[in-house]
C-alpha cells in the first residue's frame, strides 16, 4: 500500500501541470482562430528557422 | 429656427471641443480591421499575410480565419481604402470594418471565464473520478476514508471557483423571492459536498463528491455551448454593424474633410456622393438628384430632390453629388428617433416563456418538495439525522438537471449551426422555439421579396434605332435604372448609336445629339410625358411623344420558392407594402400571394400584426426597412435581411446573410424539428428520473448508480440534439 504514497501526489500534480498548462493556453489566445490554427500547419513559410 | 438650435448647442459644449482634442494627440499606430469573406485555406492567409506585410507602413497584419478578418497594425496615416485595392488584385474580396463596433468581441471575457470554470470542474472531476471509482472496486476502511478526504481536499475549491455562476444566478433569483433551475443546482451541490463530508468524517461509506464535481462539469458544458451559439451570432451580427463605417465627407471652407459621423454637428455642410446614404437630418444647399427612400417608406419610385428639399437620414442619394445643411444629427435623427420608439416598445420575444424556463418553473419546486418529503419521511420512520440527510442527498443529486441543463443548448447549438451553414444567423436565444410555432408569415415587398434592382419589362416594344439611341444615353449615367436599361439592352445584342454632346442632368436625366436632334432619357416631367404609377424612365427623341422603358423591381432570389414552400406547409402568407397598389398587386399575382396590402404606413403594419396575433395566429414578419421596424418588433418573430437598415436588423430575431430568400421555409422545418428534440430531450431526462428517483427514496442509491444515471442521461441527450445535423 506504500506505493499509495507515491501515486496520489504523482497523479494530481500530473493533473494540476495539465490544468496549469490549459489555462496558459486559453490566456495565449490559443483557442481565437481554431480553424485557421488547423491550417497554418500545412504553411511551408518558417519551416527552416523560427520567425524572428 | 436659430432658437430652438441654440440650447442643444448650449448643452453640449463638450461635443464641440472634442473634435479639436482628438487631433492633438496623435497616435502613432493605428489599428485596422478587414472582412475577407472569401478566403477559405492556408494559401489564402499566407497570400494574403505576406501581400499586406510587404506593403510600406504595415507593422504587422494577422488573419483569422475563423473570422475571416484581417487584423492590421499600421501607421496611423495608413488607410484602409488603400489597402482594399492591393487585395484585390491578390484575388480577395476585402470590406473595411469599423473597429468601433467591433469593440466587444475582441475582449471576449465571459467565455474565457466560463472555459476556465469547465476546465477546472473537468480535471478535478477526473482526478475524483479516479479515487471514486477505486472506492467502488473494493478500497475499504483506512483506504476508503484517505481517498474521500483526498476528494473532499480537491472538490471542496474546485465546485467554489467551478460553481460560481450558479451561486451567482440562484441568489439574484432568490433575492426577489423566485426560483430557477439555478437553485436546486446549487442546493444539490451544497447538499452533496456536505453530507459527503460529513460521512467522510463518520468514516461512512458513501460521499458524492464525485458526482458534485461531474454535475459542475455537465451543466457548465451546457452554458458554455449556449454561450458560444450566442457569441457566433453576436460576432456576425456585429461585423454586420461595423461594415458599414461611420464616415462622412464635411465640407470646411470648400475643402473636403472625412470625419466620423459622431463628430458632425448641426449646421455643417456635407457632401453626399451618388450611391452614399444620408448620415443627418438637413435641407439640401446645392445640387439636384434623385432620393431612393425606400429603406424609409417602402416606396421604390425615386424621389426628385434639389436646393431647399428636406432629406433624412437613410436616404439613399441616387445621381447628382449632393450638399447638405445639417439641421439634426445623431441621437435626433428622425432614424434614431424611429429606432428608439422601437426599442421602448414591448416585442414578441418579451412575452414568449421559452421551453426551458418552463419547464424549471415546473421542476425545481418539484424537486425540493420530492427530497423534503424523503427527509422528513426518513426521519420521522427511524429518527436517524444522518440517514434521512443523506437520501434527500441522494435525492436532489439524483434529480438535479444535469440532463435539463443540456437539452436546450445542445439542441440550439446544433441547430443555429446549421442554420448558419445555410445563411442564416440566429440573434435571440428563443428565437427557434418562437419560429416552430408560426402558423403566418407576413413579407415587406421592397428590399425584402424584391431585391431592390429594377429590371426593364418592355424592351420588345422598342425599335433597334431607339434602344441604341437609349443605350448610348443610359451607358453614361450611373442611375440604377440606366443600369438596368445598359443591362438589358447589352444582353439582348444592341450596340450604343453615335451620340454626341453626351450630357448628364443630375435629378433628370441625360441628353445628347443625335444626327442634329437633342435626344433625352430621364424622368416624365423633365420630358414632358405622364408620370404613371410604375417606375420608368422616358426615351425622347425630338420628334413625336416620348416613350417610357417600364421597370419592375426584380424578385429576391428564392422569393417564388420561398413563398410556394411556405405554402406548400400550410402557412398563410401575407404581403404588406408601404408602396403603390398597383406595384403591390403586380408582385402578389407574380408570387401567388392571395392576400396582401398597398400603401400602408408604418403603423399600419404594426397594427396588422397586432390583429392577427389577437387573432391567436403567431406571425413571422420578414422586413428591411426602417418602416418595418415597429411590425418587426410586433410581431412573434422577425427576420431581417443583411442589407437591412440596422435599425431593422437590430429590432429581428434572425438575421438573413446571403441574398436568397429560400432557406426561410427551411428555417420553419429546422426550428420545428429542433423544438421537438428538446422536448425529447425532456422526456429522457425525466424517463431518467422516473427510473431513478424511487430507488433514491427507498434508500437504495448509491453514488454509483447516481455517476451513472447523470452520465447516461446526459450523454443520450447530447447524442439525441446531433441527430439534427
Amino acid at each position: 500500500m506504500s506505493v499509495l504514497a507515491y501515486l496520489i501526489p504523482i497523479s494530481l500534480l500530473l493533473g494540476g501541470a495539465a490544468l496549469a498548462a490549459f489555462v496558459y493556453t486559453v490566456r495565449s489566445n490559443q483557442y481565437d482562430d481554431p480553424e485557421g490554427d488547423s491550417r497554418r500547419i500545412l504553411s511551408d513559410e518558417w519551416d527552416d528557422h523560427p520567425k524572428p | 429656427m436659430t432658437a430652438q438650435i441654440r440650447p442643444a448647442m448650449a448643452v453640449c459644449p463638450g461635443c464641440v471641443a472634442a473634435p479639436n482634442e482628438a487631433v492633438e494627440q496623435a497616435p502613432t499606430e493605428a489599428r485596422l480591421a478587414l472582412s475577407l469573406p472569401t478566403i477559405h485555406c492556408q494559401a489564402c492567409i499566407s497570400t494574403v499575410e505576406r501581400g499586406l506585410n510587404a506593403l510600406p507602413g504595415i507593422h504587422s497584419a494577422r488573419v483569422n480565419l475563423t473570422l475571416k478578418r484581417a487584423l492590421i497594425e499600421a501607421d496611423p496615416d495608413l488607410r484602409a481604402a488603400d489597402l482594399i485595392p492591393v487585395l484585390a488584385d491578390l484575388g480577395f474580396e476585402a470590406h473595411e470594418l469599423d473597429l468601433a463596433s467591433l469593440a466587444t468581441t475582441d475582449s471576449d471575457r465571459a467565455g474565457r471565464e466560463l472555459l476556465m470554470r469547465l476546465a477546472v470542474a473537468g480535471f478535478a472531476s477526473m482526478n475524483v473520478m479516479l479515487l471514486s471509482v477505486s472506492v467502488w472496486s473494493g478500497a475499504a476502511d483506512a483506504t476508503r476514508d484517505m481517498f474521500h478526504w483526498i476528494s473532499a481536499a480537491i472538490a471542496f475549491p474546485a465546485v467554489i471557483f467551478a460553481g460560481q455562476p450558479f451561486f451567482k444566478n440562484a441568489w439574484s433569483a432568490l433575492r426577489v423571492g423566485r426560483l430557477n433551475m439555478d437553485v436546486p443546482i446549487v442546493l444539490a451541490l451544497v447538499l452533496a459536498l456536505v453530507t459527503s463530508l460529513w460521512e467522510t468524517s463518520l468514516s461512512g461509506e458513501h460521499a458524492y463528491f464525485d458526482a458534485a464535481l461531474t454535475l459542475t462539469f455537465f451543466l457548465l458544458a451546457g452554458r458554455y455551448l449556449d454561450y458560444r451559439t450566442r457569441a457566433v451570432a453576436r460576432s456576425a451580427a456585429e461585423e454586420l454593424a461595423a461594415l458599414e463605417v461611420p464616415r462622412a465627407i464635411r465640407m470646411e471652407d470648400g475643402v473636403e474633410v472625412e470625419t466620423a459621423v459622431a463628430d458632425l454637428a448641426i449646421g455643417d455642410l456635407i457632401l453626399v456622393r451618388p450611391g452614399g446614404r444620408m448620415p443627418v437630418d438637413g435641407v439640401i444647399a446645392t445640387g439636384q438628384s434623385e432620393l431612393d427612400r425606400s429603406l424609409l417608406t417602402g416606396e421604390t419610385l425615386p424621389v426628385f430632390a434639389e436646393a431647399g428639399t428636406q432629406v433624412s437620414a437613410g436616404e439613399v442619394n441616387l445621381t447628382g453629388p449632393l450638399v447638405v445643411r445639417a439641421e439634426a444629427v445623431g441621437e435626433d435623427t428622425s432614424l434614431h428617433r424611429m429606432a428608439d420608439l422601437v426599442a421602448i416598445a414591448e416585442s414578441g420575444r418579451s412575452r414568449y416563456t421559452s421551453l426551458a424556463d418552463n419547464a424549471a418553473k415546473l421542476y425545481a419546486p418539484g424537486v425540493h418538495i420530492l427530497s423534503a418529503l424523503a427527509f422528513v419521511g426518513w426521519y420521522l420512520y427511524t429518527f436517524d439525522l444522518r440517514m434521512a440527510l443523506n437520501i434527500a442527498a441522494a435525492v436532489l443529486i439524483i434529480t438535479c438537471p444535469c440532463a435539463l441543463g443540456l437539452a436546450v443548448p445542445a439542441v440550439t447549438t446544433a441547430a443555429s449551426g446549421r442554420l448558419f451553414k445555410r445563411g442564416m444567423l440566429i440573434k435571440h436565444s428563443t428565437a427557434l422555439e418562437r419560429l416552430a410555432g408560426v402558423d403566418t408569415v407576413v413579407f415587406d415587398k421592397t428590399g425584402t421579396l424584391t431585391a431592390g434592382t429594377p429590371q426593364l419589362e418592355n424592351l420588345a416594344e422598342f425599335s433597334r434605332t431607339d434602344l441604341e439611341i437609349a443605350l448610348a444615353l443610359a451607358e453614361s449615367s450611373a442611375h440604377p435604372l440606366s443600369r438596368a436599361l445598359t443591362q438589358a439592352a447589352r444582353g439582348a445584342g444592341i450596340t450604343p448609336a453615335e451620340v454626341t454632346n453626351l450630357q448628364e442632368r443630375p435629378g433628370f436625366g441625360t441628353e445628347g445629339e443625335y444626327q442634329g436632334r437633342c435626344v433625352r432619357l430621364g424622368r416624365a416631367a423633365w420630358v414632358g410625358a405622364d408620370q404613371g404609377n410604375q417606375t420608368a424612365a422616358w426615351l425622347d427623341l425630338g420628334a413625336g411623344a416620348p416613350r417610357g422603358f417600364l421597370f419592375h423591381d426584380a424578385l429576391r432570389p428564392g422569393a417564388v420558392e420561398a413563398v410556394a414552400n411556405l405554402h406548400a406547409a400550410g402557412k398563410e402568407v401575407l404581403l404588406i407594402s408601404g408602396d403603390t397598389t398597383g406595384a403591390v398587386a403586380d408582385l402578389a399575382a407574380r408570387l401567388g400571394i392571395g392576400n396582401w396590402l398597398a400603401e400602408a404606413l408604418p403603423q399600419d403594419k404594426a397594427k396588422r400584426i397586432q390583429l392577427l396575433t389577437d387573432q391567436g395566429k403567431k406571425v413571422l414578419m420578414v422586413g428591411d426597412g426602417l418602416n418595418d421596424t415597429a411590425a418587426l418588433t410586433e410581431a412573434h418573430v422577425s427576420i431581417s435581411p443583411a442589407s437591412a437598415l440596422d435599425a431593422a436588423r437590430v429590432a429581428s430575431d434572425i438575421v438573413l446573410l446571403g441574398q436568397d430568400l429560400e432557406p426561410i421555409a427551411e428555417a420553419c422545418t429546422v426550428a420545428q424539428k429542433a423544438t421537438k428534440r428538446i422536448r425529447e430531450n425532456f422526456r429522457i431526462a425525466t424517463l431518467y428520473n422516473v427510473i431513478a428517483v424511487p430507488l433514491a427514496i427507498a434508500g437504495f442509491a448509491t453514488p454509483l448508480i447516481a455517476a451513472l444515471a447523470m452520465s447516461t442521461s446526459s450523454i443520450t441527450v447530447s447524442l439525441n440534439a446531433l441527430r439534427l445535423k
